[in-house]
């Protein structure tokens, strides 16, 4: 496992946070997915031999949690709020549109290689559906016009590198 | 009669211009004087006052806040947590977001008062996965906290000492189950453990006793250490008091969050005064009061019966626009105030589809552990799927019933009910909608049909 020192350190920052070391096992996940990008096999033993327990411990939480994936996804990570207050105010074209603004499909990675489009579950903003993360960061009232303005600035950025 | 003014206890920084969720700001408008008060009390007068408050927990099933700490073990000799649920997931409520990211320092406020109340020495903010932003505020509010004295060893020269931790969530709705959620803090899959034995006030956390509340019930706490429970208790209208955060979703002129007093507003007041009515062009047909998985209302139909007032009975006949929104009044016409997620449809929505939608969350939600949720979950979607996407049949609202009347109550924890409701109350309440839908496919949709599932 190759982790960054910062990633490192905050590993040893979180597990004495718990009496139990394996309570740590979702916040190591977290960690290493940041650091990494997704949960390889190599991660799981990795994380399970650091809190002494089983990989199996370990793998059952990441088939299990929504949020940990197995494998890489694109450069930006595009989540669209599938559930009724955010589909009812029109999530489903909001997802189609992005899913044609990069042509590619749902859970795919994009040909060029820049984005994964993900239908998740409620996100709770309801008030300001429909919503989209991109990464971290929320974005409200995401109607198919804003869903091309956000497109186009996720690949202006692609092409400046600047994100 | 016009909406009330709304009471804005809770959020009544939220939308201040200027208003910043650093320690400097809160403190600035008077933040932690009420710790300061309350650590120079006995713990037990604030779990007093919190009893006289008759508060009620504000996640979703109303239960008296006070008597939850009652029900604390507190001579097993084994450490007390608090385990503060920021787990917001149930769809349409989106009241906790807002406090974590605008006044973080309000819900480590309430915290510590709890903490210091019930002699927990760790707590921790279970935030969900999807919060990374709320997750990274969080940490640096306690960071600010602790370096004040607010939190940590020895608060505010006292003996007394707490720490608090944010643990994140990784997008699964069952960690807002609380003993699915101590699962998950102790770094298993969050399946909900069985009760009996398994109380979080006597086995919760690392089999100790702990306690569970939502973020908005714990800033309640600072109120009520502040105004004193009697004071508080006469916020709201008996057995449902102080302020409620209403979360308005869906085809609303107006959506957004209002705080009310809990009962002095109707449903009607808030839709249409509030909210600003329907759509242009359109009209209400159903709203969902209490988060997803309450039961459906329909708009038109009386609800009926006899209520207490004032310690007598009186009969009630209500429009759905006349119910007050509180937790007794929406559980007495079949449905619940639950976590205050009021999700509006109107014309332009088909119940099948709706429902459709509604039945994927929890298909996708369920923790599998339990075969009737886990199975029944999963053929309630893929029913009303096949109705939206393949061959509807004029006998499949019948076979939907009987699928959801085999779950609730045959599970571990209230998911089986959560996943059940939406389909039993749809089908009671648009039953005909379901049988008309074979022949209502066979028309061409209208272009400006939204997809629902």
């Amino acid at each position: 496992m190759n982790l960054r020192a910062d990633t490192l350190a905050k590993i040893d920052e979180v597990i004495p946070h718990y009496p139990v070391k394996r309570s740590a096992a979702l916040p190591l996940l977290h960690l290493v997915q940041e650091d990494q990008g997704f949960i390889s096999t190599e991660a799981v033993e990795w994380i399970a031999a650091k809190l002494g327990i089983q990989p199996i411990n370990v793998y059952e939480l990441v088939t299990f949690y929504p949020m940990f994936r197995q494998k890489p996804i694109g450069r930006r990570h595009i989540k669209v709020c599938r559930t009724l207050s955010c589909a009812i105010m029109g999530g489903y074209r909001t997802c189609a549109e992005f899913q044609k603004q990069f042509g590619t499909g749902l859970g795919e990675v994009s040909p060029d290689g820049e984005v994964t489009v993900e239908f998740v579950e409620c996100l709770a903003s309801c008030g300001t559906a429909p919503v989209v993360m991109i990464d971290d960061h929320l974005h409200e009232k995401v109607d198919a016009a804003k869903a091309r303005e956000l497109s186009e600035k996720i690949k202006a950025e692609a092409k400046t590198g600047n994100r | 009669m016009p909406a009330p003014e709304q009471f804005r206890l809770i959020f009544k920084h939220i939308d201040e211009p200027g208003y910043t969720n650093d320690l400097a700001c809160y403190v600035r408008n008077g933040g932690y004087e009420v710790l300061r008060k309350s650590v120079a009390r006995k713990p037990e007068e604030i779990v007093d006052e919190v009893k006289k408050s008759g508060l009620r927990g504000r996640g979703g099933a109303g239960f008296p806040c006070g008597v939850k700490w009652t029900l604390l073990d507190r001579k097993s000799g084994k450490p007390i947590y608090l385990v503060v649920n920021a787990d917001e997931s149930e769809p349409g409520t989106f009241k906790d977001r807002y406090i974590i990211h605008n006044d973080p320092h309000q819900l480590i406020e309430g915290i510590m008062i709890t903490c210091f109340a019930n002699k927990v020495e760790r707590a921790y903010i279970y935030i969900r996965g999807e919060f990374p932003e709320g997750a990274r505020i969080l940490e640096k509010a306690i960071a600010e906290a602790r370096a004040a004295n607010f939190c940590g060893p020895n608060i505010l020269g006292t003996a007394y000492g707490c720490e608090i931790y944010v643990h994140r969530g990784a997008g699964a709705y069952i960690c807002g189950e609380e003993t699915g959620l101590i699962e998950s803090i102790e770094g298993k899959r969050p399946y909900p453990r069985i009760k009996p034995p398994y109380f979080p006030a006597v086995l919760g956390l690392y089999q100790c006793p702990t306690i569970v509340n939502n973020v908005e019930t714990l800033c309640h706490v600072k109120h009520i250490a502040d105004r004193g429970g009697d004071a508080y208790s006469r916020i709201g209208t008996p057995n449902n008091t102080g302020t409620r955060i209403l979360c308005v979703s869906g085809h609303v002129q107006r959506p957004g969050y209002y705080e009310f007093e809990v009962g002095k507003i109707t449903m009607g007041q808030l839709l249409f005064d509030v909210c600003g009515g329907p759509l242009p062009g359109r009209t209400f047909k159903a709203v969902i009061p209490g988060g997803s998985s309450a039961k459906v209302l329909k708009f038109g139909e009386r609800y009926k019966g006899k209520r207490k007032s004032g310690g007598e009975m009186v009969d009630y006949d209500w429009g759905l626009e006349d119910i007050p929104m509180d937790f007794d009044s929406l559980a007495m016409i079949g449905s619940m105030g639950g976590s205050g997620g009021v999700i509006v449809m109107d014309d332009s929505v088909s119940m099948v589809e709706a429902l459709a939608n509604i039945n994927a969350f929890y298909s996708h939600e369920s923790c599998g552990q339990c075969t009737p949720c886990r199975e029944g979950s999963l053929w309630m979607k893929k029913i009303t799927s096949r109705m939206v996407h393949g061959d509807a049949r004029a006998e499949d609202g019948a076979l939907l019933k009987s699928v959801a009347d085999q779950i609730a109550g045959r599970t571990i924890c209230a998911f089986g009910e959560a996943c059940a409701w939406p389909t039993q109350s749809f089908i009671a309440k648009f039953g005909d909608e379901f049988k008309a839908y074979p022949e209502s496919k066979k028309a061409p949709r209208p272009a400006a049909a939204i997809e629902l599932v």
